[in-house]
């Protein structure tokens, strides 16, 4: 940006924005903290102490009552085999769907990316698509969390767009050399893909493991509660203050206390947080393609 | 006569010849057909056949019955729907979490990134941007259970911290007249780093030369700030806010649902959570699908509109 003068405006400006920006990169960073250093103190400590990062009483309650509890410990495993059964469908539906839509001569091309785009603007709603989730009998399965999210529709836009820019040359001699087109699609396209696809895949598998809503919707059997479901269960229903706390499980003899509550929210943030250093290399990105579409 | 006849020959030929290739295209393409296959029928099944179901909304389904077999009742659903007072409440809410959004959210991060943008030490602006990116990877039952665990009445800190200094407790969770400021403060803090990043690349496109040149003439930063960087985004403003008038209807389902409750429920209900409500707990599944696709004509309405607006903002629009 070239020289600054350096004036007194300027300098107390920039204390204050230094300081400001600080500020807020803590607020949105303490609440984690504290969760995380409350998910390891003692129940009385959180009702005698009002705020600290640095626990005076250390204690494994907490974690030890989730892993412990067979219903938590079942909606863990539930929440890992949706992020990853759910993001081998998306990967699969989202390449195979990709790869035809990237050959610009294709026939009937331009009418499937119509399709697509329409879909992105106008849907049937929460009623509709639950009643053919319904009729397909996926209501309480496994598949009612997968399978209607196969594909984003802006995922598989993005990823055509990257497929239609690889050299043609090397499918070419590929396609020469004897190649089928689903053999030019594993052999040359996915290798050379694997740094996009890593990307998408961490983006669905985020998703996965974030959502909620399709699993209120769609599973009512306890049992096959991911995570997201459950933390609400614990952390919000188990207030008796708070008019809905008759929907609780009655699986649930004991109430939780503080503690386990911040346990909860600290494994249900977990993954996110392992992977973020990963993500962040990328969405920045991701972002901007989508931005200049 | 020789004449048609060269004619008709020929368009035989390139009919024959555009079947050819027709078939041969068809042929050379096959693999790429079966490899579309498994996308387009997910399309069709998840995304087409709801829009048909749509028309739930001018039937009075019964689920012994059927989809087909299902009476015909044209607009009655839509009737009820706007004579009941509920309509008013949902579309006050609506409204007002969208104000509310517009004045006091959409700012936020162009103000942020416009500060962010006048730190000179890059490791210190690189470190900010990492840590305000984080909540917005966070699905909102975590954050909606962080502003449980911090509100609580019975031992959240919050109200720990107000009972020491002030000797009194807010029960902010089921206030209504807490919860809109709840919901904009915790959209905020969801997305206001995130949502830097669009202005941000904006601000980064802004020729250096110009600051140069105001420096030479004297302009303080203010003038610079005011004189080349504001007008130097503007239009990225204007896209956002004309794209963000598409979706005034949009509350979010999720946050709205996660953070309403008995108490609050006269300010939190808004469409979507309403179509939840009475399709899903309740059962009423053509009133609400009435109720759902009134939402998105509307909504798809604004999109396009919103849209147009854009475009003829001079930039490209996004469909």
């Amino acid at each position: 940006m070239g020289k600054q003068y350096r004036t007194l405006g300027g300098t107390v400006f920039d204390i204050f924005n230094y300081t400001f920006l600080g500020v807020f990169a803590l607020v949105t960073v303490i609440p984690f903290l504290y969760v995380i250093a409350g998910s390891f103190a003692s129940d009385a400590e959180l009702t005698q102490r009002a705020f600290f990062l640095i626990p005076s009483t250390f204690s494994m309650a907490g974690y030890q009552y989730i892993f412990s509890s067979d219903t938590l410990f079942q909606s863990l495993g539930v929440s890992v085999f949706i992020t990853v059964s759910g993001t081998l469908v998306n990967l699969f539906f989202t390449v195979t769907m990709a790869y035809p839509l990237a050959k610009r001569s294709l026939m009937g091309r331009s009418t499937v990316l119509n399709l697509i785009v329409f879909s992105m603007l106008f849907g049937g709603g929460m009623i509709p698509t639950y009643l053919v989730i319904k009729s397909l009998g996926m209501l309480d399965s496994f598949w009612a969390l997968t399978l209607p999210g196969a594909i984003s529709a802006f995922n598989l836009i993005v990823i055509k767009n990257f497929f239609e820019q690889l050299p043609p040359g090397l499918e070419e001699s590929a396609r020469i050399d004897g190649c089928t087109e689903i053999g030019v699609l594993w052999r040359i396209v996915l290798p050379l893909s694997k740094p996009v696809l890593a990307t998408f895949a961490l983006f669905y598998a985020v998703g996965h493991w974030n959502s909620f809503f399709q699993a209120l919707l769609y599973i009512n059997d306890p049992e096959k509660w991911p995570m997201q479901v459950m933390l609400r269960q614990i952390v919000m229903l188990s207030q008796s203050s708070i008019g809905d706390s008759g929907m609780l499980d009655p699986n649930f003899v004991q109430p939780p206390e503080q503690t386990i509550k911040m346990a909860v929210i600290v494994i249900a943030t977990l993954p996110i947080l392992c992977v973020y250093p990963f993500l962040q290399k990328h969405f920045a990105k991701g972002v901007l393609i989508g931005s200049i579409k | 006569m020789e004449h048609t006849g060269v004619q008709k020959k020929a368009k035989a030929v390139t009919k024959v010849s555009a079947d050819g290739s027709v078939l041969r295209r068809l042929q050379r393409d096959k693999w790429l057909y079966v490899l579309l296959l498994p996308g387009l029928l997910y399309f069709l099944i998840f995304k087409y056949v709801p829009m048909w179901g749509v028309l739930l909304a001018f039937k009075n389904y019964q689920p012994f019955l059927g989809f087909w077999e299902s009476e015909w009742v044209g607009f009655e659903h839509f009737r009820q729907f706007f004579a009941n007072p509920d309509f008013g409440r949902l579309m006050r809410n609506t409204l007002l979490l969208s104000l509310y959004n517009l004045i006091f959210f959409f700012p936020a991060p162009i103000v942020l990134a416009l500060l962010l943008n006048e730190v000179r030490v890059s490791v210190y602006k690189r470190a900010i941007q990492t840590l305000v990116y984080v909540p917005h990877f966070m699905s909102l039952v975590i954050v909606a259970s962080i502003t449980y665990v911090f509100l609580t009445t019975e031992g959240g800190i919050i109200n720990l911290l107000l009972e020491k200094f002030t000797g009194q407790k807010i029960d902010f969770l089921s206030s209504p007249d807490w919860f809109r400021p709840m919901i904009i403060l915790q959209t905020i803090w969801k997305e206001c780093g995130w949502g830097t990043i669009i202005f941000l690349a904006a601000l980064a496109g802004v020729d250096a030369e110009q600051y140069e040149a105001a420096i030479v003439d004297g302009a303080s930063r203010w003038r610079q700030l005011w004189h080349i960087t504001l007008p130097s985004i503007q239009s990225t403003i204007v896209i956002l806010l004309i794209l963000r008038l598409g979706d005034v209807l949009d509350n979010g389902f999720e946050q709205i649902y996660l953070m309403s409750n008995a108490l609050n429920r006269d300010v939190a209900d808004v469409f979507d959570t309403y179509v939840y409500m009475m399709g899903i707990t309740q059962g009423a599944f053509s009133y609400s699908t009435a109720v759902g696709l009134f939402k998105s004509v509307i909504g798809v309405t604004l999109v396009l509109s919103s849209n147009y607006l854009a475009k003829r903002f001079g930039q490209s629009g996004i469909y």
